[in-house]
């Protein structure tokens, strides 16, 4: 059983792009042999910044032949049947044979392909592979059409067996293979020639080539980790950027550095990003201060003189970039204790946030009001709530989230501390970004909480006021991520956020805000006076108690507003909705017990709709909880037929002395007892006691359809036990919506 | 014609292929050998290290002549404002077609908004660039490019050498391109990019792109900080000139006159005129007078060229909002569509003539 070793040797490839790369080229060549009838027992995959490598063992050494017979038409049948069958099987007429069936003579094909050897099958599946690879981006070079990365420059492709290697001959455009490979551009150039992996990997290694990258990742880190330790000092890890820097070298050389003493006063987030972004150094820290004081560069090659004119390189461009950084830092820093953070934002005025929602200044105006008023829902203060929300995107124009944007926030916290600002407001400043992700965390102040929630309420419905909600795939603005943020901030902190009024009242703003530009009346006083009216009233009672300034607008203005603002709530709650049941599937918590619940009153309540959820799953699940299901439908399928055919309503009045059996008796006991606990405890929200309850009700629920036939002769009796059914139905139902659930 | 057919490989990499064939020992990646190190520095390197160079300008004479070696015709800058060395007629125009090409040169770079009044040590509103173009892209472009670091004096034993992935993209000539910033020590050194599309065109053959900064360049060479204290001529001339002397009071004019002084409604005003005459003499009948049949394709770029650096200058202003951004810079692309559409249709694409 032949091994088989491919590389395809091309001008550096993107870092981000190898290890996926190397996993395509795995997939579609042994796909494409395995299809072929070439089977093998292991292959595995490997990348550097100039080559992917597929090493294949045990392969079969030619593909088993196949014998296919088919049957054709009747000897003595039509020629146009015989001609077809000749054209489908690529016969000729003489190529037949003739077997005696049932009804007589007939005529059978009998194609034998012989088995291919795996140099033919490999060349086929390789070619293919090579010109359907599924790049990221790919590019034509020279005066070729070949598209690859980055240019193909050559192709290594051996079998190799006990008795030799053979080349297996694949020619690709002006590519053709061959068993040669090159090591590394400085250390080794020049051509040498493989027989196997074994030999390959050898002769790599000897030519300054460390072939698999979770080598030289384990390579990097063991020996950063070393130096740094010698030095008394420590790396700061970074997994994505140990894999980033693995993809740029064939021969990793650790050089570790130190920052020069004029910068390490720049806060440790300046110092880490401009390193990492700029440079794809690590950080390296001192573990007693937690200071950041050195790096750690990955060069590509050995030196004569150790690095050291690497090294100075690499110093000399990081204090390039680190004067630059102090330069904005300190200059920052002056602006505040000029202008105050305030001052430093006060060109956000000139900085369009949307065209049709005005400027980032209007933007802060309305995030303050609405931090404000959350503010007392999760025991925040007030003032500074709307203190924070103020300051809270001044270092949007600062000149350092100008050259590094990823440090948006966090630079609004150092600086709004220099203004001597409280702990609180500066806090915010980074935290009201949060979560920006389903992993990040959640903040926890108050402050903080009111203004990311006032930060992420205000872009929504902003977006739905002048109706640019997401789309398929589309969601230029992260709308879905801003609603997961809230729905993390309000269920992370168990906030109690009657969220339609919320909603409804911002979405009201936006329109007004637009619409008012051009009016000349006591517009703030207008708008504040309807909002206070309240979402969930009915327009003609809004319009009732609207001000004499609202009136002046002109009711029917107002009226359409009001109209498309309710709209504009309803609609945005129902996709807060669609990413709750997003964020609950993860939990395992099926779509139809979430709809269960928000059938529910107080489904704007995200806290109170995902206890009830989280209770209602467990219930379900459970074996009580499935059978009780079962006895609620049936009661309910029962109940809802009679009600359909006698039109009425069976809804008051089941007696116990019309029940005739013991089972009966004993549903009208076990209701009694459930009634009494499960009203105070859904009283108190305590959906686990309630569903508890519930789950009693199984048994006597049970053995009543074992035992009674609901449609007795006697009417009495018959309606008497439809409207014990309704009570089965309507202690279920302040729980949930069961009739939502499936199965 | 292109470089690599008319020149045998540069001494480069056959020096190397001999180191190979000498046998290299493994060895572990942080168990440096010494011994292999005095082997391959003196046995192979050391009688033919480039002498370091002196100044700024010699740099760029030490690139045109490596270049001039290679093949390339060494041509001079264009005599217009471009924004970088990309905008040259001999990038933009003649990476289009079929008919191959190679030419190296110095262009002068205008980048309004980054003027600094000559204070910042690495800023300039006025700058250099050194530009290569070969079409079709040799298969060794990258070991020709290696072979120029070389011979402006960057030791390649000493140094790290790395191709980090960098996609090129330029809104207002409607091309891209892929290839890498190269790195010398973590520095940018150069742009390295294989032309995919110009002015809308795909381009065939593929032109390969090389763009040096030479400012950045020559003071990581030359081992100065503030570019204004490079020495632009040799230090030791009668005259030695640094590149403050030559060019610091015009940062601090230019900049003065970019930021402050220059009318915005004429530059306006300028702007649509090389716009209407751009388009106007595109659309001129392609027989002249005299029944010449002749497409103005360069001249019509020339106002492409113009109404973009106009429009670098308005930005310099401040006087270009966010979404009017978008706007000006699709005018600027639709005049380099146009021409492209000329320029293929002419006999320095290769295009066929047509008989009148």
């Amino acid at each position: 059983m032949p091994d088989m070793l491919l590389e395809l040797f091309s001008e550096e490839i993107p870092a981000r792009m190898q290890a996926r790369a190397a996993a395509d080229l795995k997939k579609l060549v042994t796909d494409g042999l395995v299809e072929a009838g070439l089977t093998y027992a292991s292959a595995g995959a490997f990348s550097t910044p100039r080559r992917l490598v597929l090493t294949i063992e045990g392969l079969l050494a030619e593909s088993k032949p196949v014998r296919e017979e088919r049957k054709g038409p009747k000897v003595g049948a039509p020629e146009a049947a015989l001609q077809g069958f000749l054209r489908s099987t690529g016969l000729t007429q003489d190529q037949l044979q003739i077997r005696d069936d049932k009804k007589g003579q007939v005529y059978f094909a009998v194609m034998e392909k012989p088995g291919r050897s795996a140099p033919n099958i490999i060349a086929g599946v390789l070619e293919h592979a090579i010109r359907n690879f599924p790049w990221p981006k790919s590019m034509r070079w020279g005066a070729g059409s070949l598209r690859w990365v980055r240019p193909l420059h050559s192709i290594l492709c051996i079998l190799s067996a006990e008795d030799g290697a053979q080349v297996v001959p694949v020619t690709i455009d002006h590519l053709q293979s061959g068993n040669t490979t090159e090591g590394h551009r400085f250390m080794a150039p020049g051509r040498f020639a493989v027989t196997g992996f074994d030999d390959y990997c050898t002769k790599l290694r000897r030519a300054f080539v460390m072939l698999d990258p979770a080598e030289r990742e384990a390579a990097i880190w063991q020996d950063a980790q070393n130096q740094a330790f010698a030095s008394g000092l420590e790396v700061v890890p970074d997994a994505g950027l140990l894999t980033e820097v693995a993809g740029l070298v064939e021969w990793p050389v650790v050089l570790l550095g130190r920052i020069g003493k004029d910068f390490l006063g720049l806060p440790p987030e300046v110092l880490q990003t401009s390193m990492k972004e700029h440079q794809k150094f690590f950080s390296v820290r001192n573990p007693k201060t937690g200071r950041i004081e050195g790096f750690v560069t990955v060069a590509n090659r050995e030196t004569a003189d150790h690095g050291a004119t690497i090294l100075a390189g690499n110093n000399k461009v990081l204090s390039a970039r680190l004067s630059d950084a102090k330069f904005f830092w300190e200059n920052d820093l002056r602006t505040v204790a000029a202008k105050g953070l305030d001052g430093m934002g006060a060109g956000l005025a000139s900085v369009t946030f949307h065209n049709k929602l005005g400027s980032q200044a209007d933007r802060v105006q309305r995030i303050a009001a609405l931090a404000r008023e959350i503010a007392p829902m999760v025991d925040a203060d007030p003032d500074l709530a709307e203190q924070a929300a103020r300051v809270a995107k001044a270092d949007l124009q600062s000149a350092m989230v100008g050259e590094f944007p990823e440090l948006q926030g966090t630079m609004g916290g150092y600086y709004a501390r220099a203004a001597g600002l409280p702990d609180a407001v500066a806090d915010a400043c980074k935290a009201h970004y949060s979560p920006l992700g389903p992993t990040d965390d959640v903040p926890s102040d108050p402050v903080s909480i009111a203004v990311a929630l006032a930060d992420k309420i205000d872009t929504l419905t902003g977006f739905w006021a002048i109706d640019e909600k997401p789309t398929g795939s589309k969601d230029p603005y992260a709308l879905r991520r801003a609603a997961l943020g809230v729905i993390r901030l309000v269920l992370g902190n168990g906030m109690r956020l009657p969220l339609k009024m919320s909603l409804f009242k911002a979405v009201f703003g936006h329109s007004f805000e637009t619409w008012l530009q051009s009016k000349t009346v006591g517009a703030n006083q207008a708008i504040d006076g309807l909002a206070e009216l309240g979402y969930g009233k009915t327009l003609d009672a809004m319009k009732e108690a609207m001000s004499a300034e609202a009136k002046s607008l002109g009711l029917k203005a107002v009226d359409e507003k009001l109209t498309s603002a309710m709209t504009a709530a309803d609609s945005l709650l129902t996709f807060f909705h669609d990413r709750l049941k997003v964020f609950l599937r993860d939990e395992g918590i099926r779509h139809d017990i979430i709809d269960a619940c928000i059938a529910m009153p107080g489904n704007d309540d995200l806290t109170l709709l995902v206890n009830r959820a989280r209770a209602l799953n467990g219930f379900i699940t459970s074996e009580d909880g499935t059978n009780l299901l079962q006895g609620f439908k049936r009661a309910n399928n029962i109940l809802t037929q009679a009600e359909t055919k006698d039109g009425v309503e069976y809804s008051y009045g089941a007696d116990i002395k019309f029940a005739e059996t013991d089972a009966e008796r004993a549903l009208f006991a076990a209701l009694d007892t459930a009634e009494t606990t499960i009203k105070p405890a859904m009283e108190a929200e305590d959906f686990a006691t309630a569903m508890a309850e519930l789950a009693k009700l199984r048994a006597p629920i049970d053995a009543f359809f074992e035992a009674v036939q609901v449609n007795a002769d006697s009417e009495v009796i018959r309606r008497n036990r439809l409207n014990l059914l309704h009570r089965i139905r309507a202690a279920c139902a302040p729980v949930a919506d069961l009739t939502k659930i499936e199965g | 014609m292109d470089c690599q057919s008319r020149q045998p490989l540069q001494t480069f990499f056959a020096r190397h292929n001999q180191a190979n064939k000498r046998g290299i020992d493994p060895v572990g990646p942080f168990a440096y050998s010494m011994r292999k190190t005095r082997f391959s520095r003196k046995g192979m390197r050391m009688t033919q290290k480039p002498t370091p160079p002196r100044s700024f300008q010699e740099i760029i004479l030490r690139l045109m002549t490596y270049w001039s070696g290679k093949g390339c015709a060494v041509l001079q800058p264009y005599d217009m404002e471009v924004g970088a060395g990309t905008f040259h007629p001999a990038t933009t125009l003649r990476s289009l077609g079929n008919k191959p090409w190679a030419a190296a040169y110095v262009q002068p770079s205008r980048r309004p908004t980054d003027g600094r009044y000559g204070e910042n040590p690495n800023r300039l509103q006025h700058y250099y660039q050194y530009q290569v173009l070969i079409k079709p892209s040799p298969p060794d472009l990258q070991a020709l490019y290696l072979g120029s670091l070389e011979a402006i004096g960057i030791d390649m034993d000493l140094h790290d050498i790395r191709f980090v992935e960098d996609d090129w993209e330029s809104p207002t000539l409607g091309a891209w391109g892929l290839g890498w910033e190269v790195w010398c020590d973590g520095m940018e050194v150069s742009q390295f990019t294989y032309f995919q599309q110009v002015g809308g065109h795909d381009c065939h053959p593929v032109s390969g792109e090389l763009t040096y900064g030479l400012e950045r360049l020559a003071m990581y060479i030359l081992g100065v900080d503030h570019v204004m204290d490079m020495p632009y001529n040799d230090p030791d001339a009668p005259i030695a000139l640094k590149y403050g002397d030559v060019f610091r009071q015009t940062e601090q004019e230019y900049s003065r006159w970019n930021f402050d002084q220059a009318n915005t409604d004429t530059l306006l005003q300028h702007f649509k005129d090389a716009e209407a005459e751009c388009l106007a003499t595109l659309a001129a009948d392609t027989v002249d007078s005299a029944g010449r049949r002749i497409i103005m394709a360069h001249p019509a770029y020339d106002q492409c060229i113009k109404a973009s650096h106009l429009f670098n200058l308005l930005d310099a202003r401040g006087v270009i909002s966010v979404t009017e951004r978008q706007a000006y810079i699709g005018r600027v692309r639709a005049l380099a569509r146009a021409c492209a559409d000329a320029f293929v249709k002419t006999e320095a694409a290769g295009a066929e003539l047509e008989t009148l």
